[in-house]
C-alpha cells in the first residue's frame, strides 16, 4: 500500500520538474529565435553566415555597421532589460503574493526613471553613476510606498493604491523636469516615460550586466524561501524561513535589477507586470517562476521593440507596444482581483 | 527518540503597541498531549505564534532544551517544532502533494536534491492523514475539511517532534473532528510526538488532553489533568458561564453542559419538560 504511493508522489514530482524544463527549454528556444530575427532581419536583410561573422568579431561591409552597431546592441539591451524586468517584477508579486504588487505599478520603475531623468537632464550626470542613483531611488520608494501602506503588518490592498498614486506623482515629476529641459526631445521623453531602446550602445550594457548578476544571482538564492512565501508568513516562519531577511534581500534585488534596467532603457511599460502572471499561466504550479518570467521578460521587450520599429505603421519605442499589451491585462486583473481578491 | 522540552517563562508580546501576553509561564509536558482552551481574543494563537518564533517576545523567553528559541536558526528549529497555524494561505492552484511536500522545507538545503526520504514522508503524511486520494487534486477544488486535512499532511511531513496545531479541528465535522484527534493521539502513541493544540470544543479538549491549559485576557488561568481544570468554578472564571460538569461513560474524562438562559428545565429531566412544555402550551 505504501510503496506505491511513494513511487507515484515520486514520479508525479519528476513529472512537474519535467514541465517545467521543457517550458524553460522552449523559452530559450523562443528568446534565441526572437534574436536571431531581429538580427538578420530589418529595414534589410542580412543573410545568417554574415551575422555569425560580425558576432565573431569579422568585419563584413555594410553589416557589421547594420548588425554590429545597429541591431547588436539594442538586442542585448532589449534581452538585458527584459530578463531584470520579468525577474524583478515576477520576484515582488510572488512576495507580496499579488499580480499587482509589480515594481511598475507602486511606482518602483517611475521612481528610479525619474531619479535618472534627473541625473542626467538636472545634474548633466551620466554612465554608471545614473543606474546608482536609480537604484537608490528605487529602493527610497519601496520603502516609502511599503512604509506609507504599513498598518500592523500586512500591507495587501492598501500597498497597491498608495503605489499607484506615487507613481502617478512621480511620473508628473518625470513630465515637469523633461518639459523644463534645454535639450528637450520626443524620443527621450518617450524613453523615461515608457521605455525605449533607442539608441542603444553596446558600452551601456555592461551595468545592467552586472546588476542581472549580482541582484539576479541573490534572488536566486533565495528562490527555495522566496516559493516559501506564497504560503503566507506564518507558515513560511514555521518552515524555517527568516520572513523579515527573506523580504529584504528579495525587496533590494529586485528593485536593484529594475532600476538599473530603468536606468538605461526607462520604464519599458508593464514587461514587469505582465511576465509573471504569463510564466504562471504557461508553467502552472510545476515549480518556481523566477526563470520562466524573466525569459518571457526578455522575449516581451525584444519582440516587443521588433513590432515597435517594423511591424506597426509608424515607428514606436517598445514600451507603447508593450504598454498596448499590458493595459487590457491590467484591467482585466483589476476586475476579477475586485470579485476574487486572486493571488499571483 | 530524545524528548525535546519546551518552555515559556515570564513570556510577554504582542502587536504594535498592544500586549496580548503578560508574563505566561508555561512547561509543555514532553511526549504529550498538551491542549490550549480560553474564550475567544484571549491570546491564543499569539501563544502558539510566539512559541514558535513568528512573534519575538518582548519579556521573557521560550526556551528549547532550555536555550531560546529566537537564538536557534531558524531552519534547525523547524526540524524540531512545526507550526499549523489558524488560517493558512495555499497558493492558488497547487496540488495537494505539492503542498504537502513543502513540509520538507526545512529539512532541504539551499540546492540539495529531493530524496527518496522527503518522498516517503510525504506518502506518510497522506496515508496517515487519508489524503492519498487527493494527492493530485488543487488544494482550492477542496471541501473545508479535505483541506484542513491537507494542512495537518503539510505539518507532519514536517516531521517535527514537537507539534503545534491552532484549531486543527475548525471547518470539520464531528466525526472528521474526532478522525483528527485520534490520528494525532496516535502520532503522539507511535512516535512520541508532543503535541500542543488550542481546541475550541471544551469536551473534546478535555478528553484527548494529557495536560489541559486554560487561559484569560493573557495570562495563564490554570493548567493540569483535566478533571482538575474543567470544573464548574474554572469554566465560570475562563469563560462568564454556568455549567454543568458530569463524567462522560466512554472515557471517564469530564464534560461540560452549559447552563443558558433558555432551554433550561432545573433539573428536571429533559423528557419531562418537553412532556410538561406540551402540556403548557395549547396545541394546534
Ligand atoms: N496581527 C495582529 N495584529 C494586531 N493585533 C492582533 C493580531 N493578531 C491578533 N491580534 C489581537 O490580539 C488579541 C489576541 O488574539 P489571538 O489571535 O491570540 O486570540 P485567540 O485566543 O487565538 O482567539 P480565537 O479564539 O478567536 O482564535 C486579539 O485582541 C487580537 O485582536
Ligand atoms: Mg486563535
Amino acid at each position: 500500500m505504501l510503496i506505491p504511493t511513494i513511487d507515484s508522489i515520486a514520479d508525479n514530482r519528476r513529472r512537474r520538474a519535467r514541465r517545467r524544463n521543457l517550458v524553460i527549454a522552449f523559452l530559450l528556444a523562443l528568446l534565441a529565435a526572437t534574436i536571431a530575427l531581429t538580427l538578420s532581419l530589418g529595414q534589410s536583410f542580412t543573410p545568417p553566415h554574415d551575422v555569425i561573422r560580425v558576432l565573431l568579431g569579422q568585419d563584413v561591409p555594410g553589416a557589421s555597421f547594420t548588425v554590429g552597431q545597429l541591431r547588436l546592441p539594442r538586442a542585448v539591451l532589449a534581452v538585458l532589460a527584459g530578463l531584470s524586468f520579468g525577474l524583478g517584477g515576477v520576484a515582488f508579486q510572488i512576495m507580496l503574493r499579488n499580480p499587482l504588487a509589480s515594481p511598475d505599478i507602486i511606482g518602483i520603475s517611475s521612481g528610479a526613471s525619474a531619479a535618472a531623468v534627473f541625473a542626467i537632464v538636472v545634474l548633466s550626470l551620466n554612465g554608471p553613476i545614473v543606474s546608482v542613483f536609480a537604484v537608490i531611488a528605487g529602493l527610497g520608494i519601496a520603502l516609502l510606498v511599503y512604509g506609507l501602506s504599513f498598518r500592523n503588518g500586512v500591507a495587501g490592498t492598501r500597498l497597491i493604491l498608495v503605489g499607484i498614486g506615487v507613481s502617478a506623482m512621480l511620473e508628473s515629476f518625470i513630465a515637469y523636469i523633461l518639459v523644463r529641459a534645454p535639450a528637450w526631445n520626443l524620443q527621450e521623453a518617450m524613453r523615461w516615460l515608457t521605455g525605449s531602446v533607442n539608441g542603444a550602445q553596446l558600452h551601456q550594457a555592461l551595468p545592467l550586466l552586472l546588476a542581472l548578476t549580482v541582484f539576479g544571482g541573490l534572488l536566486l538564492i533565495r528562490a527555495r524561501d522566496l516559493e516559501a512565501l506564497r504560503l503566507g508568513d506564518d507558515t513560511a516562519s514555521a518552515l524555517g524561513v527568516r520572513v523579515a531577511r527573506t523580504r529584504i534581500m528579495v525587496m533590494i534585488a529586485a528593485v536593484g535589477m529594475i532600476a538599473s534596467a530603468t536606468a538605461v532603457t526607462g520604464p519599458i511599460a508593464f514587461v514587469a507586470f505582465l511576465s509573471g502572471p504569463i510564466a504562471a499561466r504557461i508553467v502552472g504550479n510545476n515549480g518556481s517562476l523566477l526563470i520562466p518570467s524573466a525569459l518571457i521578460g526578455a522575449v516581451l521587450v525584444l519582440a516587443g521593440d521588433y513590432c515597435g520599429q517594423f511591424l506597426l505603421s509608424h515607428r514606436y519605442p517598445v514600451g507603447v507596444v508593450t504598454g498596448a499589451l499590458g493595459a487590457p491585462y491590467l484591467i482585466f486583473l483589476i476586475i476579477r482581483v475586485n470579485r476574487t481578491g486572486g493571488s499571483l | 527518540m530524545t524528548v525535546h522540552s519546551l518552555t515559556a517563562h515570564q513570556l510577554s508580546s504582542g502587536y504594535g503597541d498592544t500586549e496580548i501576553l503578560h508574563g505566561l509561564d508555561l512547561a509543555v509536558p514532553p511526549g504529550k498531549i498538551t491542549v490550549i482552551v480560553g474564550a475567544n481574543a484571549c491570546g491564543k494563537s499569539t501563544l502558539l505564534r510566539t512559541m514558535s518564533r513568528l512573534i519575538a517576545p518582548r519579556q521573557g523567553h521560550v526556551l528549547l532544551d532550555g536555550k531560546s528559541i529566537h537564538r536557534t536558526p531558524p531552519r534547525e528549529l523547524a526540524r524540531v517544532l512545526g507550526l499549523l497555524p489558524q488560517s493558512p494561505i495555499a497558493p492558488e492552484g497547487i496540488a495537494v502533494a505539492d503542498l504537502v511536500s513543502r513540509g520538507r522545507h526545512p529539512h532541504q538545503g539551499m540546492f540539495s536534491r529531493w530524496t527518496r526520504k522527503d518522498d516517503e514522508a510525504v506518502a506518510a503524511a497522506l496515508a496517515a492523514t487519508k489524503t492519498e486520494d487527493l494527492a493530485e487534486k488543487p488544494v482550492d477544488e477542496l471541501s473545508g475539511g479535505q483541506r484542513q486535512r491537507v494542512w495537518i499532511a503539510m505539518a507532519l511531513a514536517q516531521q517535527t517532534e514537537i507539534l503545534l496545531l491552532d484549531e486543527p479541528t475548525t471547518f470539520l465535522d464531528i466525526s472528521h473532528q474526532i478522525e483528527v484527534l485520534d490520528l494525532l493521539t496516535d502520532l503522539n502513541h507511535a512516535r512520541g510526538t508532543t503535541i500542543v493544540m488550542v481546541l475550541h470544543d471544551l469536551n473534546l479538549a478535555a478528553r484527548y488532553a494529557d495536560h489541559l491549559v486554560a487561559m484569560v485576557a493573557g495570562r495563564l488561568h490554570v493548567s493540569g489533568k483535566p478533571e482538575d481544570v474543567l470544573t464548574q468554578e474554572n469554566v465560570r472564571q475562563i469563560f462568564a458561564l454556568e455549567s454543568r460538569i458530569v463524567t462522560d461513560p466512554t472515557s471517564g474524562r469530564p464534560i461540560m453542559l452549559p447552563i443558558g438562559r433558555h432551554r433550561m428545565t432545573n433539573g428536571r429531566t429533559v423528557i419531562s419538560s418537553e412532556a410538561s412544555a406540551s402540556r403548557q402550551e395549547p396545541s394546534r
